[in-house]
């Protein structure tokens, strides 16, 4: 029996984050009426000329950073020609042979705290298309050229990932880095973030790669694991039937969960790429890069790193953390206020990824500001509440706001640290429950709950449980 | 230069040609190619080549969006139009 190895190789389009297109000035907002975003350029009128966003070249500079890669001195723009509807130049404005960011890797994390370093072959920069609309048109097509001119990010991987769960944790990765780049509003279901994969299948330890398929426009994390996962079993059951795989663009079904094939690939498509005549070299002075580099945030691997080895989290927490970097500017602002990065990471992790989950709403709008949230976990340190009553001002604090300092004092939740008064709360809760009291004292231990239980009740919560066993323990043995 | 090349570069293209102009056509690029055949027996040992005939480099503008343009100026030209959308012939891959 022979054992399989996937090869699979990403190219990731990324859709930056600038606010005007890549070579025209109409905006790039996303949702917009049809062609309310196309101006002269988009819709590609004669006589009309591309001039370069700065901004969309400065956010590939920072993402070459990033990835530690060389960034081009010079680069160059080029046509890649090919005919369809949403294309209305008839040529794409690509970067052939000399992109802007150059070989670099990126390392991913896995559950189980392994680390991989992918290499990254390229990434250049392009002009997104528009979007046709097939149906509803009697036999016609609709243009909608509101995307057309969308500054893309294509990044190349070296193909060095081999397993679809590989592919999805790279693909993950690279949502995380660019969001936290703030790059890319990393928006899967807009399109902000799409995927084609090239795979192949060779015997496990063979150095020549089979005959490979893409696989084209998979947008989200499940769906390049499944479509990956699918297309692997696929290629693998060809070749044990003693059938060959034959190199061709396939599609992912997500409705069916299977790859189809849509065009095989027997004339290879043929671009007829040239420089483009009317786009000057681009200079990228040292200057430039510079002037990016100051404005680096910290990035994902240090962010995971500083979290594990500095404030003591466990890979799951940092990995759950970093996962979306409004998520991980919200830890660091309440771990900062809180002094304890453990509580605020369990607080984060639980209370509030449940409320947000719960609500449906992300990090972005969290409805308890990080200071009081913070402020709150402090109360619970300095002993001033308890954790149940803590848990209460939470639910408060989301749903209707204010401080919780204010909450405290105005509905009188502070902890009970008033031994006298606790110690007058026990002695009437034993002389009311003789019967208990006689099994806690015949050795049933578990009783103790019961007791502990009551004594929360008659104080609303507020009394300190480790208090409160101690009293009880000592009042009951009496 | 064949009628073989020139079938592909006009199915590239989306051109069609009549008969009579085949043969003009098969010329020119055959002399065209010619012209670059013989620009390629040159030697250019040690010679940058040239990325753009103007000494200049590429201005970068501003990421300022401009909003000001009207859609519906531009769609008055277009032969048909729906919700906003250009209509075309439908096209299926």
């Amino acid at each position: 029996m022979t054992e399989w190895e996937a090869v699979i190789g990403l190219e990731v389009h990324v859709q930056l984050a600038t606010r005007s297109k890549i070579f025209s000035r109409a905006a790039t907002t996303f949702g917009e009426y049809p062609n309310s975003n196309a101006n002269a350029v988009d819709i590609a009128l004669p006589g009309v000329l591309p001039v370069l966003n700065g901004e969309a070249v400065r956010m590939a500079i920072k993402f070459g950073l990033a990835i530690d890669a060389e960034i081009a001195s010079s680069c160059r723009f080029d046509r890649k020609n090919y005919f369809y509807p949403d294309l209305p130049k008839g040529y794409q404005i690509s970067q052939l042979d000399q992109p802007i960011v150059g070989r670099g890797t990126l390392p991913i994390f896995f559950g189980d705290g392994s680390i991989r370093e992918i290499g990254i072959t390229r990434a250049h920069l392009e002009e997104d298309a528009g979007k046709s609309i097939h149906t509803a048109y009697d036999g016609l097509t609709g243009i909608d050229l509101n995307r057309a001119g969308t500054p893309l990010l294509e990044i190349v991987s070296e193909p060095e990932l081999h397993s679809a769960a590989e592919a999805a944790a790279y693909f993950r990765e690279l949502h995380g880095l660019v969001t936290t780049l703030e790059i890319c509003d990393g928006n899967l279901n807009e399109g902000s973030m799409r995927c084609d994969a090239n795979i192949s299948i060779r015997p496990k330890g063979a150095v020549i790669l089979g005959e490979r398929t893409e696989i084209k426009n998979v947008n989200s994390f499940r769906f390049v694991e499944r479509a990956l996962k699918y297309e692997i079993d696929r290629q693998i059951a060809v070749l044990e039937s003693g059938g060959k795989v034959v190199l061709e663009t396939r599609l992912y079904d997500s409705e069916r969960d299977e790859t189809r094939s849509m065009r095989s690939k027997e004339s290879s498509d043929d671009y007829r790429y040239f420089p483009d005549p009317d786009l000057l070299p681009v200079e990228i002075p040292d200057e430039l890069i510079e002037s990016v580099r100051v404005t680096m945030p910290e990035l994902p691997t240090a962010k995971r790193n500083r979290y594990i080895h500095e404030l003591g989290l466990t890979d799951y927490e940092a990995g759950r953390l970093i996962e979306d970097p409004h998520g991980a500017r919200y830890f660091d602002a309440v771990a900062e206020l809180s002094v304890n990065a453990k509580l605020s990471a369990n607080w984060i992790l639980g209370n509030v990824a449940a409320a947000l989950n719960r609500d449906e709403i992300s990090f972005v709008n969290v409805p308890i500001a990080p200071d009081q949230l913070g402020t709150l976990l402090k109360r619970i340190q300095d002993e001033t509440i308890t954790g149940k009553i803590a848990k209460s001002i939470f639910e408060l604090l989301w749903t209707e706001g204010g401080s919780v300092d204010g909450i405290i004092e105005s509905q009188g939740l502070r902890q009970l640290d008033n031994t006298g008064e606790l110690e007058g709360v026990v002695s009437q809760i034993i002389s009311d429950f003789p019967d208990q009291v006689g099994q806690f004292r015949e050795g049933k231990e578990k009783i103790l709950g019961f007791f502990v239980g009551q004594v929360m009740k008659a104080t609303n919560g507020k009394a300190n449980p480790k208090q409160v066993n101690e009293i009880l323990r000592r009042e009951l043995r009496a | 230069m064949d009628q073989q090349t020139i079938d592909k570069l006009l199915s590239l293209s989306r051109l069609s040609l009549l008969p009579d102009d085949r043969e003009k056509l098969l010329r020119d690029l055959s002399s065209i190619v010619g012209l670059v055949d013989f620009m390629r027996s040159i030697d250019t040992e040690g010679v940058e080549p040239l990325a753009h005939p103007l000494e200049v480099t590429q201005r970068l503008r501003p990421d300022e969006p401009d909003t000001s343009f009207d859609q519906e100026h531009y769609q008055a030209i277009a032969p048909q139009i729906r919700d906003g959308l250009y209509l075309v012939p439908r096209v299926v891959e």
